[in-house]
């Protein structure tokens, strides 16, 4: 192992873990990543020392509480570049963060617009736009995709009815990067908003949502080292202008009275009742962590765990891989024929290795390719060439067993 | 034979192996040995849907005793669907009513018959208990 990932290792108490008495090989990150200590640290740093509620009291906690939120605010900022701090909005999460931009459009939509996604989309992409199509009366439209799991871009999907672009910047259940681009220029170019869902880009690599011109970005906290319920909507300071609020509570208003209720401005405005101080403590904490290691040396060590499991993996009888684009992060979706994702997922649990089976939430791609799901494996910073291999033993010695 | 003294009897056979890769293999070659389910019933209407992996149940009653047939796209699901049927099979319905599945806990499979599973399994015995409930009325109203 390399000296730095050894010393990573020692940041993430949970890798020491016995599972069914082997030692855990955990490559379920696309799902969630682990945390390491300093995120746990600066949690309870925060309820222990730091803590009351934020934005509202004169006392000093609620001041040094606010302090903490809001530096977390600058963080996350700095971190996606992003002009100001009003555009970054916490949220629950990147589930929640899409539903706010949908259900804000759901009232800028007119019947027969249309709102174009991907095949490639989870389905936290999908349902809040159904649900605002359904709502308003516009039309839900899909950008195609081809058997190695690539967009088939073309700028011919839009056209003049086209309002908002949904598109995710990596794909969950594949791994296929996405030329967003392209789709945000083109998009740009036919007067359509663009979203980002970054759930499965920001784990692995650095994002410029200025360079990308993208309207707006969403990413979860917990799939780069930060706690659960924590997410992030960057949005450009005219869309969220535009946007009408998702929840209505308080912190979110300048004036209520019965007969007519002024909001605040960006990004008060989308954080309705108290928001998750400590989460947002943790995310400060996370994304730190991943600056201190670089996101180019995140990437570059984990293409070469990706590239070294598709090459060994691809060697054992039967294997499939599902999802094969030209560019890729982290994620391995495969196959083994005569055998169901499932019994896959089973064995080598018993074998200590945590991968996903299923279908990921993406079951229009499951659908393409007519299978049930897929069995995946995602690596992350901590992963080891090591641990690929006990991975790619584990898959050998399940398909002895089962076909 | 009670469906207590079946479980005993499948708890003593697993009892053998002492680790996971022999077990897994014997729940294997239970799953490929299970008699399969009439094609007639391998429909929307007999399917118990897991997140994972799905189930067809089929139940028919003869000689006031429960007859089960059942199948799964996966081939541990279908180990444990063998061991599930096995001691249900050719008991009354008051008999299934009772009967409980501690004896996958014995064995060690605790896991697979866990609601987070999503593998179907749970919403399984619940529908063989269904079965033995609606035969249980059937006989008494006929």
């Amino acid at each position: 192992m390399e000296r730095q990932t050894a010393e990573i290792r020692e940041q993430f108490p949970i890798l020491k873990t016995q599972v069914n008495s082997k030692p855990l090989v955990y490559l379920d990150n696309a799902a969630s990543t682990q945390k390491p200590t300093r995120v746990v640290n600066a949690i309870a740093q925060y309820y222990n020392t730091s803590h009351s509620n934020v934005h509202r009291g004169v006392h000093s906690l609620s001041q040094k509480a606010t302090q903490l939120f809001e530096d977390a605010r600058e963080a996350v900022r700095a971190h996606l570049n992003a002009e100001s701090t009003s555009q970054i909005i916490f949220t629950k999460g990147c589930t929640d963060a899409i539903n706010t931009v949908a259900s804000g459009f759901e009232r800028l939509l007119n019947k027969g617009d249309e709102v174009l996604i991907s095949h490639l989309e989870h389905h936290s992409n999908i349902v809040p736009w159904q649900m605002a199509c359904e709502r308003s009366g516009a039309v839900l439209k899909v950008i195609p995709m081809n058997a190695k799991g690539e967009l088939e871009w073309s700028s011919s999907l839009l056209n003049a009815r086209t309002k908002v672009v949904a598109v995710n910047h990596v794909s969950n259940a594949l791994g296929t990067i996405n030329p967003i681009r392209e789709i945000i220029a083109d998009a740009h170019a036919a007067s359509a908003a663009v979203l980002i869902d970054g759930a499965q880009s920001t784990p692995h690599f650095a994002v410029d949502v200025q360079a990308l011109d993208a309207d707006f970005y969403t990413f979860s906290g917990h799939k780069v080292y930060g706690p659960t319920g924590i997410g992030i909507l960057y949005g450009k300071k005219e869309w969220l202008e535009k946007l009408p609020p998702y929840q209505g509570g308080g912190d979110m208003i300048k004036r209520v009275s019965f007969k007519k209720t002024t909001y605040a401005d960006l990004p008060f405005k989308f954080e309705a009742g108290t928001p998750n101080m400590a989460g947002a403590v943790g995310l400060h904490a996370a994304l730190g962590f991943m600056q201190d290691i670089g996101l180019e040396n995140i990437a570059a060590h984990e293409n070469g765990l990706l590239r070294y499991a598709t090459e060994e993996l691809s060697r054992i009888p039967g294997i499939r891989l599902i999802g094969t684009a030209d560019t890729k992060a982290s994620v391995l979706s495969f196959l083994l024929e005569g055998a169901h994702p499932y019994d896959i997922g089973v064995l080598l649990d018993q074998m200590g290795i945590a991968v996903r089976t299923g279908h990921h939430c993406t079951q229009p791609i499951m659908d393409y390719f007519e299978i049930p799901g897929t069995v995946r494996a995602s690596f992350a910073i901590y992963n080891t060439m090591e641990e690929v291999d006990q991975f790619v033993r584990g898959v050998m010695r399940s398909a002895s067993m089962l076909v | 034979m009670t469906i207590q003294d079946i479980q005993s009897e499948i708890v003593e056979e697993f009892s053998f192996f002492d680790d996971w890769m022999d077990k897994y293999e014997h729940l294997i070659s239970l799953g490929k040995d299970l008699p399969l389910i009439d094609t007639e019933f391998k429909t929307e209407e007999h399917i118990i849907k897991g997140c994972q992996s799905q189930v067809w149940l089929h139940a028919d009653l003869k000689e006031g005793k429960l007859l089960f047939t059942a199948d799964s796209d996966a081939i541990i699901t279908k180990g444990i669907i063998s061991l599930l049927i096995r001691s249900f099979n050719k008991q009354e319905p008051d008999a299934i009513l009772e009967a409980k599945t501690h004896f996958i806990d014995s064995i060690g499979l605790k896991d697979h018959l866990s609601p987070t599973r999503a593998n179907g399994l749970v919403s399984m015995v619940k529908q063989m208990k269904f079965y033995a409930l609606a035969f249980k009325a059937k006989t008494q109203t006929s």
